[in-house]
């Protein structure tokens, strides 16, 4: 009995504690998302009243209202960047996979000896503030920048690129961040393939290039979806590369949210906005986390 | 033995000068002399010197160690609980929705996650300030140490707790003497985890942070938006001296640790 109690115990409080700070706040984003904007602090009027019982509850479905949302439908910003954002977020995840890819390899196939070491090196920009990073591509990019002194200097250009500001920026700017998780998932199921089903392909009259089709990419593929997925998820609603890096021009709906919240003070539009990024990111996120319990499940076993 | 190809190393190459380029530049213009970052002006420390007298800096830098400590030790904790209800407690009531609460959090947009904790924190009436943000960030961090701590769990050898309950051990001793122990390693990863982590958010902390309560990414992000500035490339500097500096430590305390467990 007494073992019991403290196993609902341990269950129990993380679990309250997701509960409360994970699942709760999204009905109320959700609930917000549906009140009409009130000039009032906070700049909404409540749709639902928690705590007032079953009536209440009646009383709030009649009283529901798709407003905001047929405001993100009516104006063209909300459509166009949400179809930006995936724009922007599918290129960079393609840039990722194929600067990742050909470096996991390489990883692979380095001598044993050396493979902690590279593993470091990889995990290890990680650490360093994310902000920190993104603000380093500032002085490279701009253009009296660094990397247009270089480019003038060398002779190959004469007159320097506009990068800084651009869409160009923001891809650099999202392969340059989440390049490691694409690498580390990639390189461990290319660490755990067996090279003598690279020689028995050729021994069968595989060319060597025929093989690494026919061979090592299946063998990879769940590490190149795992490493798409860590890079496409968060990259859709990224705020700091696309507000930093960006210009005007650059759409994310990320930056959207932040400017409905912070700049524009509405929050039922703010939270519509977050419920529709939330929706787009359902599907790819579910798929994910079967993936893991798979993975899970096949290691346990 | 293995051929090591050209373009193997090539591709190797081009990823790390890709990866550390940047970092490097900013670190080699945090000494420049010039106020114009990308121009350069001769060696000199001063911009260190005027970060240490930025009074404003050195607070935000203090709230951010406070709010990274707190909220990583209450993630290491209640991140480790959650991994032993994913890895023993079986089949349960709700298990789908905890492990979803669990894994969401990993992949949740930053400003999701920021936006709904604050409209929590607001329909509570619980003031804004330094307590929210340890809040938020305990919430999304506990999930990161649940996933390192669920990993070592996994391979964890229970006829070992199990001969300690034989021995008369009551379930928590034998968690605090047997399991704890060799779960360590994974539970101060996922401290650390944790702690960088917070100290690196922006956009969670800038929804739920109060007066008196701005993180140096916020200060840092505020300054940024300004243009670039000697003095955030020698704070950058430091914080990557000190990143890397407790990375390579651990990393090398691991390989003694794994050594002696042969």
């Amino acid at each position: 009995m007494e073992n019991k109690s403290r196993k609902w115990l341990l269950i129990g409080i993380p679990y309250l504690w997701l509960f409360l700070f994970f699942l709760v706040p999204f009905i109320i984003v959700l609930k917000i998302a549906l009140s009409d904007i009130a000039i009032s602090i906070p700049p909404y009027t409540p749709q639902l009243d928690l705590f007032a019982g079953l009536g209440a509850i009646g009383d709030f479905f009649s009283k529901l209202d798709f407003e905001n949302f047929k405001w993100l439908i009516d104006d063209t910003l909300y459509i166009n960047s949400y179809l930006s954002s995936l724009k922007i977020a599918s290129i960079s995840t393609f840039l990722a996979l194929c600067i990742g890819f050909p470096f996991a390899y390489g990883m692979a196939k380095a001598p044993e000896s050396w493979r902690p070491l590279l593993l470091m090196l990889v995990i290890l920009p990680f650490w360093t503030s994310f902000l920190i990073r993104v603000y380093a591509w500032i002085g490279i990019l701009k253009t009296e920048g660094l990397l247009n002194q270089f480019l003038l200097w060398t002779g190959i250009i004469n007159d320097p690129l506009v990068i800084l500001n651009t869409n160009i920026a923001v891809y650099i700017g999202i392969v340059y961040s989440y390049l490691p998780f694409m690498i580390l998932p990639i390189y461990s199921t290319l660490e755990k393939m067996d090279d003598s089903l690279i020689e028995a392909a050729v021994d069968l009259g595989c060319t060597k290039i025929s093989a690494f089709w026919a061979v090592t990419v299946p063998l990879a593929l769940p590490g190149i979806i795992a490493g798409c997925f860590l890079v496409f998820i968060p990259a859709v609603g990224e705020f700091v590369i696309p507000d930093l890096l960006g210009g005007s021009q650059t759409l994310m709906i990320g930056k959207t949210l932040w400017s409905e919240f912070f700049n524009n003070r509405d929050w039922p539009v703010a939270s519509a906005v977050a419920i529709v990024l939330l929706l787009l990111l359902v599907v790819p996120i579910v798929l994910f986390q079967k993936m893991i319990e798979r993975q899970q499940e096949a290691e346990a076993r | 033995m293995r051929r090591f190809s050209w373009f193997n190393a090539t591709s190797l190459t081009f990823g790390f000068v890709f990866l550390y380029v940047p970092i490097l530049l900013l670190i080699i213009y945090s000494f420049n002399d010039s106020k114009l970052v990308t121009v350069w002006g001769g060696f000199s420390t001063k911009w260190y010197g005027e970060l240490m007298q930025n009074d404003a800096m050195l607070s935000a830098a203090w709230v951010t160690l406070q709010v990274a400590f707190f909220s990583a030790t209450i993630a290491a904790v209640l991140g480790t609980m959650a991994a032993m209800v994913l890895v023993r407690s079986g089949r349960f009531k709700g298990r789908t929705l905890f492990s979803g609460m669990v894994y969401a959090p990993l992949v949740m947009p930053e400003v999701i996650t920021g936006l709904s904790l604050l409209l929590l924190f607001i329909s509570l009436d619980i003031g804004r300030g330094m307590f929210t943000v340890i809040l938020a960030h305990t919430t999304f961090a506990m999930c990161y140490v649940a996933v390192v701590v669920s990993s070592r769990l996994v391979t964890f050898d229970r006829s070992l707790e199990e001969a300690a309950l034989d021995l008369g051990a009551s379930p928590l001793d034998a968690f605090f003497s047997v399991t704890l122990p060799i779960i360590a390693p994974a539970v101060i990863a996922g401290w650390l985890l944790a702690f960088t982590l917070s100290l690196d958010d922006l956009v969670i902390a800038s929804f739920n942070t109060g007066p008196g309560a701005t993180t140096l990414p916020i200060k840092i992000y505020s300054a940024v938006r300004l243009g670039v500035s000697p003095e955030i490339n020698a704070l950058s500097t430091i914080l990557i001296a000190i990143v890397s500096v407790g990375v390579i430590v651990a990393s090398l305390m691991d390989k003694r640790m794994a050594k002696t467990r042969g």
